[in-house]
């Protein structure tokens, strides 16, 4: 252990503002993009009614169950 | 939550298997099955890597703190390199066997190469500005990597604006073929440029510091792992988005809207 206390921590022996720096946009950067593949899966699923409709119309109705 | 399960059928061929035989429909039910498992060792490796590099690694003799944005900034560069590679390769062998999924995987992979990319050189920056005094130098290392940001770029730019999925896809898998072959540049500039910087770039061992290495090592294993999550669930949307007019989607998903 290397730290005395907390603020020794942030301050980083004076170079946190470029270390927290680093560490925020990573951090910041990778929750967006966990975001945007969320929302993205949201609004496909929102879409895929339409689809699924002229999907299915186009087949020949099959026998079996669709299993789901 | 949809029955994912149910896409795959029972008389179906095993899940893993050779890769000229992947279809769409097995790669989601396999990607949906994998990327929890990736998401929660990256959760796990980061926070230990985290743990490990700000807290136990020890103040470096030259560079004092300042030497910690290494532990995101080497992960991110060598991340940018390897996803740029995967994704050159995978487009590249889904244009010329015409593997739809490979292509898939392809544009799942780009998007998560540029945020390393990206990160690769907002950290190198950061980093730079007390060590050299400047954020950055037109030096081949960095204009090489900052290629590789744009090439990211270029591919998912091409996948958005051209709606047909094969041009799309022919189109952008060229620009990363070309690219790839810049890449070999990059290494070895490091090497060939290396006067710049007094030493060639170190190794994973060269801190010379086992709780040091140790820190690099859980980051790296952990972005990887996080890497591999990303990209499998973007690889769901990817697929679910690509196969929309499909039996198999409109009879998983259909009646979920």
């Amino acid at each position: 252990m290397n730290w005395s206390g907390w603020s020794e921590f942030w301050s980083m022996g004076g170079d946190g503002l470029y270390i927290w720096n680093a560490y925020l946009v990573t951090v910041v950067v990778i929750l967006t993009e966990i975001g945007v593949i969320a929302l993205t899966r949201r609004s496909i699923l929102e879409h895929l009614g339409r689809y699924a409709k002229i999907a299915l119309k186009e087949r020949k109705p099959r026998n079996e169950d669709s299993r789901f | 939550m949809p029955a994912y399960s149910s896409a795959l059928r029972s008389d179906d061929p095993p899940l893993l298997t050779a890769w000229s035989e992947a279809t769409p429909q097995r790669g989601y039910v396999l990607a949906t099955r994998l990327y929890p498992w990736f998401g929660w060792a990256a959760a796990v490796l980061c926070s230990l890597g985290l743990f490990v590099g700000l807290i136990l690694a020890p103040t470096d003799p030259h560079q004092h703190e300042h030497y910690r944005i290494a532990f995101i900034h080497t992960p991110a560069l060598w991340l940018s390199v390897v996803i740029y590679v995967a994704t050159a390769v995978t487009a590249g062998y889904g244009l010329a066997r015409r593997q739809r999924f490979l292509s898939m995987l392809a544009s799942a992979l780009a998007p998560t190469g540029a945020m390393f990319a990206f990160l690769a050189l907002w950290t190198g920056s950061l980093w730079g500005k007390p060590i050299w005094g400047t954020w950055w130098v037109w030096e081949a290392r960095l204009t090489a990597e900052l290629l590789v940001l744009f090439l990211f770029l270029g591919y998912v730019a091409l996948q958005e604006a051209i709606d047909d999925a094969r041009r799309a896809d022919r189109a952008s898998g060229l620009l990363a073929l070309v690219g790839a072959f810049g890449l070999p540049l990059l290494y070895f500039s490091v090497f060939r440029w290396s006067a710049m910087y007094g030493t060639a770039p170190h190794g994973l061992a060269a801190p010379g510091n086992l709780v040091v290495t140790a820190g690099l090592l859980l980051m790296g294993l952990g972005l990887f792992a996080y890497t591999v999550a990303a990209t499998l669930a973007r690889l769901r949307n990817v697929i679910l988005k690509r196969e929309r007019n499909s039996e198999w989607v409109a009879r998983n998903f259909g009646a979920r809207s």
